[in-house]
């Protein structure tokens, strides 16, 4: 299951605030790593969806590929995110 | 070198996860004792890490009046029990004359951590209006360092060092830099550390760095570091003066380097940890094959351990020591931390026993060290290095010899 349009709209303008680009120009596929956001960007960018959500993310900074959150293109956010707001149930 | 003074370790207190004492911290870190478990403090429910290197069954009853209560934060209250541990051991008798040219330097990264989440905890959700007189006094990062002072009667040169986690590296190489200049004859030095509290470990949680399940450094699986807290003091005497004053050294304080990684906030480089690691080892004229044991900063983040190996390995080529870290087992006490691990250098310079770095299941390739896993090892060891690498790139590196 994809993300919802709001969402994915909402996940897209917090990943363009900390990229420093418009939001027109993120795909779902553009690849997180291309937007030259470091290691503390990225804490960034996880708080700014836990207090736009309303969600707790579960991220280690240690072992980035351990956890829910899939860190690898919008997309793969969005669909992390849209999971944690449907719950464990969905 | 010429004309420096030499500089000896004559006393050592500590209390921290593992004992309230010296001898009982350095059985710990024989046996690999683990002293890391569930944290227990108000809120502890609301965070999700929840384990720490905690100081267990601290009563301040006994140990202190109620003055000094009212006016000790946790902090300096370890950094008071370490310090009179260290002064009763090192014999200390000081005349007037002398307790001019004595002084204390103490690190710190959270200073009265405890009491500011008190006092906000106060003014904020219990929506009282007034904090406790003294709470400027408590939190204030000199305080232990004062307290130390006004406690012992040290006059000479006496402050507080804060570089997060380097803080008690930087408090002892300072102090160590004021023997060998001939500014004071005799200090106090180490590090103090409280913050394991509610506001302390969320803060820390935000930056997705801690682990929820324990400290395993160069372990392949390890995930992050855990707090600790406590203190570490010691008696850094002049060496003429130590001798002729009969004291037992534990160790020589031979070489101390601080250097700047001048790149990023938080990604440590590891040319600034060589570069640090080759400064004290020049200052005491040790080459690679003379250091037997580095205790190493080893916080058991994926990007710290990493990067340490790579300046360990750069710098000692085929020659590899013997590495641990200690954190494995008392947790990272962030200003005190360089503090609480010169005792395992001490352990290895004095007893020949290398402190083991806990919780290792499975070697990391990107960490090619021997980290003495899980249980302690017997090495005759001439000289030791003690790494402290923090946030900011600041770097600390001390050089031990045995006495």
């Amino acid at each position: 299951m994809g993300a919802n349009p709001e969402t994915t709209q909402r996940v897209i303008a917090i990943l363009a605030a900390q990229a420093l680009c418009d939001p027109a120009d993120l795909t779902p596929q553009t690849r997180i790593e291309t937007l030259g956001i470091d290691s503390m960007g990225l804490a960034e960018i996880l708080f700014a969806i836990e207090e736009d959500f309303d969600v707790a993310v579960p991220f280690n900074a240690n072992t980035p590929d351990a956890g829910g959150m899939d860190l690898t293109t919008v997309e793969t956010v969005c669909d992390a995110v849209q999971r944690l707001l449907d719950g464990p149930q969905a | 070198m010429t004309g420096r003074r030499r500089v000896a370790i004559t006393g050592a207190g500590t209390i921290n996860a593992l004992a309230d004492s010296v001898p009982g911290t350095l059985a710990a870190l024989t046996d690999g004792r683990v002293g890391i478990g569930p944290l227990e403090f108000v809120d502890v429910e609301r965070l999700s890490i929840r384990i720490g290197g905690q100081v267990r069954g601290w009563a301040t009853e006994g140990r202190f009046t109620r003055a000094q209560i009212a006016l000790y934060d946790r902090a300096t209250q370890f950094a008071m029990s370490a310090s009179a541990q260290a002064v009763a051991q090192a014999g200390l008798t000081l005349t007037d004359v002398e307790t001019l040219r004595a002084g204390v330097i103490m690190g710190s990264a959270g200073g009265g951590y405890t009491t500011i989440d008190d006092a906000y905890r106060t003014v904020y959700p219990q929506g009282k209006n007034r904090v406790h007189p003294f709470t400027i006094p408590r939190l204030m990062h000199n305080a232990a360092a004062a307290h130390m002072a006004m406690a012992h009667g040290f006059k000479g040169p006496s402050f507080t060092v804060s570089t997060a986690c380097a803080s008690s590296n930087h408090a002892m190489g300072l102090a160590f830099q004021m023997i060998q200049s001939g500014a004071a004859e005799v200090m106090l030095t180490g590090g103090s550390e409280a913050t394991l509290c509610f506001g302390g470990i969320k803060a820390w949680e935000a930056l997705r760095v801690l682990s929820p399940d324990g400290c395993r450094p160069f372990c392949a699986t390890r995930n992050g570091l855990v707090q600790g807290e406590g203190a570490a003091v010691f008696v850094f005497e002049d060496w003429d003066r130590a001798r002729l004053r009969g004291a037992d050294i534990l160790a020589e304080v031979a070489g101390f380097s601080m250097t700047s990684d001048a790149a990023d906030i938080v990604v440590p480089d590891a040319d600034g940890a060589l570069r640090a690691m080759q400064g004290a080892m020049t200052q005491a004229g040790l080459s690679p094959a003379d250091v037997g044991y580095i205790n190493a900063h080893g916080t058991g983040t994926a990007i710290n351990d990493r990067t340490e190996a790579r300046a360990i390995t750069t710098q000692f080529g085929a020659q590899l020591p013997l590495v641990s870290s200690t954190k494995s087992m008392h947790g990272h006490l962030l200003g005190a931390t360089g503090a609480v691990e010169a005792l395992a250098c001490i352990l290895a310079l004095r007893d020949g026993i290398i402190a083991p770095t806990m919780g290792h299941r499975e070697a990391d390739p990107d960490c090619p060290v021997d980290c003495v896993p899980n249980e302690a090892r017997r090495a005759q060891v001439g000289a030791a290095l003690s790494n402290a690498f923090a946030f900011g790139g600041m770097n600390a590196c001390l050089a031990f010899k045995r006495a």
